[in-house]
């Protein structure tokens, strides 16, 4: 069980580093885009990483790279893992820039629509 | 020579069945006959099937141009006479030869009133129609079909209605006499027992075999699935009984139909729920199909506020107001984490109520409680359920378990916790009350919040589609007459809901192709009230059965139909991606087989082919204000009307 742990946190160091390298070089959020629909994230968690019943919010402000990255790669959740054979160091730079790239939305009380309803309970 | 026939001396069905055998006869020997060929038509491109056999055009074309009257009443008249001591509005149907002489019978002999016959175009349609008319209604829908092959098609709605608790008279038309039955078509769609095809998730079914027996049977299938918990019911009916004269027209009865009690739950175990929850720290209620009735809410509402105790609706029925300080939902995981005494009130899965599932291939279990929790049920099914289809879900043991109609046991329990509840708990369920107020609010907040993602994307986000059509609906007296399941449960997050018309839940079963006609039929019980029903509609759904927009442009049922359109079967995709990821192999073209396009299904052009307004497809947030204002107006003026909106997935 230790040696699983460790080699866990090893192999979520390494795509860090190769995640964090890739980020900081040529990382493309307009392809990122184009793979998080390719690589079937929108599905669950919708165009713009909005987040659904089915999958979490993951736009804007996404949690540090790191953290996603390890995530993917070593997911037991409902979210299979996705491995370097099907999504690469690259590729999850890419889409990590794709959400980074992803504005903040307008507060609650500059939206008229979401003005439509008491904040209390009766 | 036409046999004799072993039952009457004067037979309609001998009758009949000799004029089938000797027009079908007539008809073979003379192909070439004018009376064969197809009614005059525009100019027709040249036909690419094969022509039908002799035997084929000569069955479904013959005439019974040579019957001769009837002397007499018809039975199905007398079944008529029956069927209209009830109060049955309407009776849905995909017309059929097997029921012919009833279908006649509710024309002229019942002036097409109470009930009326409304034409539809699959028979799992017309079940699904009479779903979602029961859950606005709260009074059965009569459905006719052929036994055979209408019951096939109806199958899976019956299933969800079955599921869902829902009553439903269904009347399968049968020709049983296999000497006498005309040959071909209808001897194809005759059975021995068409009751076995549903028996698994019908309540209760008969075959009567006269005038006499049918009074019996419709007025006992009536009150059995009017009888908690409300199932469909099933009467096959001998085709030849219908079209026979009657005898004896004074000497029949028809029984008295007296409303049969909801079973409650047994004294002394409610006082000992009442017990545990006046006692308990973090009591929650959970509540699924407890509002069998609109009283069933009030009642809800009354037990959880002597408690203070939070409920968790989930949702096939509206339980509990969605602005009420204890309606906590969207909190469920965590209350049911910390809860120390759990309520189940009909709960249709409460294993998954208390244990979590992981679908990550190792199918990982396990509590979602904490140790030592208490558990009640209060529900029908611990007396009520049948072997084969699993709908009874996973065996959770609980504390307490009583077996009961909930809501026919609410009253007593009420009655029992204000009796056990002690003086000294005041301060603390006050302060109880406090908290629960805030985490509305809080949970308020962070909806409104979580709506704000995507809010101008394009397609379209669930949470601006609910929040748009809200503003159109407002100020209106509306109905949301489908599950917004697909959309996260934006409508019931964001609208106040507090009427028991104002969400009905969804199809029980989980069977595609209920959410359109389930809304045409929940659309027309709020007719009368002059509602405006909504009905968020998914893409695949509407294509099982699109007929169904036909059906409701034909009687003029006002219904607004918002497609989110997100292009596929959306679960499915999921569902195909996850195994793809789990097993390390691509997708490099998605999903294969589980998206809509290519092309594109264009929603509106099809509703309006069926003499909708329609409008769409939208995929602008910024158009949609506009389209469905004008949608509401159509509506109001008592025509269905449709807005396409491609949307994201969900």
């Amino acid at each position: 069980m230790q040696s699983i742990k460790l080699a866990s946190i090893l192999s979520a160091a390494a795509v860090a580093v190769a995640l964090t390298s890739t980020a900081a070089g040529a990382a493309s959020a307009e392809h990122g885009k184009t793979l998080f629909i390719q690589k079937g994230c929108w599905e669950c968690h919708g165009t713009q990483g909005q987040g659904a019943v089915t999958g979490p919010r993951l736009a804007p402000d996404p949690l540090p790279l790191e953290a996603i990255a390890n995530f993917i790669r070593n997911s037991t959740g409902p979210m299979p893992p996705y491995r370097r054979e099907i999504l690469s160091d690259a590729d999850l730079g890419d889409i990590y820039a794709y959400l980074q790239s992803i504005p903040k939305p307008q507060a609650v009380k500059d939206v008229p629509l979401l003005n439509q309803w008491a904040s209390k309970p009766k | 020579m036409p046999e004799k026939s072993p039952r009457m001396a004067v037979s309609r069905r001998r009758f009949l069945g000799t004029v089938a055998v000797a027009g079908a006869a007539s008809a073979v020997g003379d192909l070439d006959n004018k009376a064969l060929a197809a009614p005059a038509q525009p100019v027709a491109a040249k036909a690419s099937a094969l022509a039908p056999s002799a035997k084929m055009a000569a069955a479904e074309t013959s005439a019974p141009a040579t019957e001769a009257p009837l002397m007499g009443t018809p039975t199905s008249d007398f079944m008529v006479d029956v069927i209209k001591t009830f109060d049955i509005d309407y009776v849905a149907a995909n017309p059929a030869d097997s029921f012919r002489g009833l279908h006649e019978s509710l024309l002229n002999h019942g002036g097409n009133k109470k009930p009326e016959f409304l034409t539809c175009m699959h028979e799992e349609s017309s079940v699904a129609m009479a779903h979602g008319y029961f859950k606005i209604a709260g009074k059965p829908m009569l459905m006719l079909c052929h036994g055979t092959v209408g019951l096939q098609h109806a199958s899976m709605a019956v299933y969800n209605a079955w599921c869902d608790q829902v009553p439903i008279v269904i009347i399968g038309g049968n020709d049983l006499d296999a000497a006498r039955r005309p040959p071909l078509v209808p001897t194809y769609h005759s059975a021995q027992d068409i009751g076995a095809l549903l028996r698994d998730f019908t309540k209760w079914d008969d075959m009567p075999v006269s005038a006499q027996h049918f009074a019996e049977s419709f007025v006992r299938a009536y009150q059995l699935s009017m009888t908690a918990p409300y199932e469909p019911v099933l009467l096959s009916l001998d085709s030849g009984l219908q079209e026979e004269p009657l005898e004896n027209r004074d000497k029949l009865k028809i029984p008295r139909y007296v409303p049969t009690s909801p079973p409650q739950g047994d004294s002394n175990a409610v006082r000992e729920a009442a017990r545990l929850l006046v006692t308990a720290e973090n009591p929650v209620i959970v509540a699924d199909r407890l509002a069998r009735t609109p009283a069933g809410m009030g009642l809800l509402v009354e037990l959880a506020e002597l408690l203070n105790a939070p409920v968790i609706d989930q949702r096939n029925r509206l339980n509990i107001p969605t602005t009420h300080y204890l309606h906590q939902t969207g909190r469920g995981k965590v209350l049911i984490h910390n809860a120390d005494v759990i309520l189940g009130l009909e709960l249709s899965d409460f294993y998954g109520t208390v244990n979590t599932y992981i679908d990550n291939g190792e199918n990982t279990r396990f509590p979602k409680t904490k140790a030592g929790v208490k558990m009640i049920s209060i529900s029908s099914r611990d007396f009520y359920l049948k072997s084969n289809y699993q709908d009874f879900q996973r065996f959770q043991p609980v504390d307490i378990a009583i077996a009961g109609d909930a809501e026919a046991t609410m009253p007593a329990l009420i009655e029992a916790v204000k009796k056990a509840l002690p003086a000294d708990r005041k301060a603390a369920l006050e302060k109880r009350g406090e908290a629960m107020r805030k985490a509305w609010a809080e949970t308020r907040a962070r909806t409104l919040q979580a709506a704000t993602y995507a809010w101008d994307a394009s397609p379209v986000s669930t949470a601006r589609l609910a929040a748009e059509v809200w503003a159109q609906i407002k100020d209106e007296d509306w109905s949301l007459v489908s599950s917004d399941r697909m959309i996260s449960g934006w409508a019931g997050r964001l609208w106040p809901m507090e009427k028991h018309y104002q969400f009905i839940g969804g199809p029980g079963g989980y069977g595609i192709g209920y959410g359109s006609p389930a809304a045409v039929g929940a659309a027309l019980a709020n007719r009368p009230h002059g509602r405006i029903s909504v009905n968020i509609q998914t893409d695949g759904d509407m294509m099982y059965a699109p007929g169904v927009l036909w059906t409701a442009a034909h009687h003029k049922i006002p219904l607004l139909n918002v497609m989110h359109n997100n292009h596929g079967y959306h679960q499915e995709v999921m569902h195909v991606q996850r195994m793809a990821d789990r097993r390390n192999r691509p997708l490099p073209n998605g999903p294969i087989g589980t998206q809509i396009t290519g092309p594109n299904i264009d929603y509106a052009k099809l509703a309006q082919s069926m003499g909708w307004w329609a409008s769409g497809p939208i995929s602008d947030p910024k158009d949609l204000a506009p389209a469905l204002k004008r949608a509401v107006e159509v509506v109001k003026a008592g025509e269905p009307a449709l807005v396409d909106v491609y949307t994201q997935p969900r």
